[in-house]
């Protein structure tokens, strides 16, 4: 089996200082991988180097592409970039006003995306954009709302449905849980899951809630400093860490 | 018994570093050998502290072992990549420890399923086996499209029960599956263990229901061996 995605020394630097340096890592189909890691160790800076959003200054993320197998993104042209994230790529941004379109209805926001890829019937994007509705337990009647009518948590699944619509590969998140308040939280780790199973969705979290990632991802990488101190199975870093970090970083977590 | 082992270990040994403690190593095990063939249940025992659930975890691939070979089926956990652990896990090697971990509003239902839901088996067929199960270990059919977070301590293990019994695993950990349940449902548990050997399933388990090793298992292995400081 070939990855979905290889990442090989991706480096970012800011000036003098480290973002993110000498990062390798593969992702298979069906895959999600955690990154964890103190603010500013740098998750979020790799995160953006991946998708596109930051311009690496060195390294290789290769991806699996539909058509042509194994490609580097980097080295793509920017409309064939574009074209990876309306299509096989999905951000979800950690704030869901950075993830959607707030001045456009519910459906709007989500049949957008299908439009983008080239759908036209009314009807049917319509309809599809009900069922994602109805998938991330959306009232189909607020369908014609705008998300500022929306709370937090209805929000950051419509940013979910607006991702997912087209059927990606791969989705980015960046803290998809943050700031919700726990009982929403739980119904969208149950939703994520479900999708990866489902759908055969990869995805790469980066979050600083080891609960989170405990359910959700299957590897797990540590950053500090912008480095990977430890990576491996998900339960096996967070109950036998091996790095100093790792082990303060687990110590620490608050019991409830 | 006959043919080749399901699970065998060989060597392995396995410290704890605790870097933010003035990096203190404390060795938990030395040159731990064991072996459990296909249709075997064989039971661990040693004091507590003496490494018992240290070496189930080391199998699963919970904690890393330092050194030595740890073989499930065809592969060496000790040696395996992240995802060749989950495929096993998925495929081959069940675990039923005590605490039940799930994400919180699953209906029991599909916390029971999801074994088989990630094997690929069918929704109606997985939850079919899973209402089988749940019935048969006694939990009221009106709790089943509740999450099982609000269940009472041997609610949930008989949940944690089904869910490891869900798939036909060829091999099986088993922490404590007895602990905290009444007689009829105990009788269960043994019964499904019963059912899982006679299909060819290897059985590793950590019993203090000390009535219930002499039924199921045919061997024990004293871990007090293992544990650095305390061998003869």
């Amino acid at each position: 089996m070939t990855p979905l995605l290889q990442v090989k020394g991706l480096t970012k630097r800011y000036g003098a200082r480290i973002g993110c340096q000498d990062v390798s890592f593969d992702l298979y189909p069906g895959e999600v991988m955690g990154i964890v890691g103190e603010s500013g160790s740098g998750k979020s800076t790799l995160l953006n180097c991946l998708a596109g959003h930051l311009e690496a200054d060195s390294g290789a993320v290769v991806f699996d592409t539909r058509a042509d197998g194994p490609r580097d993104v980097r080295a793509m042209s920017e409309p064939e970039r574009r074209m990876l994230a309306r299509t096989d790529w999905a951000f979800v941004h950690q704030n869901p006003r950075d993830g959607l379109r707030m001045g456009v209805s519910a459906g709007g926001n989500v049949g957008e995306r299908l439009m983008a890829v080239g759908a036209r019937h009314y009807g049917n994007i319509r309809g599809q954009a009900l069922d994602w509705l109805d998938r991330v337990e959306i009232a189909g009647d607020r369908i014609d709302d705008r998300p500022t009518a929306f709370s937090g948590g209805m929000q950051q699944r419509l940013q979910i449905a607006r991702n997912l619509v087209t059927g990606p590969r791969l989705v980015f998140m960046d803290e998809p849980t943050g700031g919700l308040d726990v009982s929403v939280q739980a119904r969208l780790l149950d939703l994520l899951r479900g999708l990866v199973r489902e759908m055969g969705l990869s995805a790469v979290i980066v979050t600083h809630d080891l609960a989170v990632v405990r359910l959700l991802a299957h590897r797990l990488m540590v950053m500090k400093s912008g480095h990977v101190v430890e990576a491996g199975l998900t339960d096996q870093v967070l109950d036998d860490p091996q790095h100093g970090y790792t082990q303060l970083l687990v110590s620490s977590v608050l019991q409830a | 018994m006959g043919g080749v082992a399901m699970i065998e270990i060989s060597g392995l040994c396995k410290n704890f570093v605790l870097h933010n403690q003035g990096g203190a190593v404390i060795p938990v095990m030395r040159d731990a050998v064991l072996s459990v063939a296909p249709g075997e249940c064989v039971a661990l025992v040693g004091a507590s502290g003496a490494g018992k659930s240290t070496l189930m975890r080391m199998i699963y691939g919970n904690y890393l072992a330092e050194s030595g070979v740890i073989r499930v089926g065809d592969l060496d956990v000790a040696q395996a990549a992240p995802r060749e652990v989950i495929a096993l896990r998925r495929e081959t090697l069940g675990y039923v420890s005590q605490f039940l971990r799930v994400v919180p509003r699953v209906p029991t239902l599909d916390v029971v399923a999801e074994p088989l839901l990630s094997l690929g088996v069918a929704r109606p067929d997985a939850l079919d086996r899973a209402r089988d199960l749940l019935g048969r270990l006694n939990i009221p059919e009106r709790l089943w499209t509740l999450s099982p977070t609000t269940f009472s301590g041997g609610e949930q293990q008989r949940v944690n029960i089904a869910r490891g019994f869900a798939h036909a695993y060829p091999a099986l950990l088993l922490d404590e599956p007895t602990a905290s349940l009444d007689a009829a449902n105990r009788e269960v548990v043994l019964t499904l263990i019963e059912e899982a050997k006679a299909r060819g399933a290897a059985i590793l388990g950590i019993f203090h229901d000390e009535a219930a090793r002499d039924r199921v298992c045919d061997r024990v292995v004293d871990v007090t061996r293992f544990t650095p400081g305390l061998a003869a």
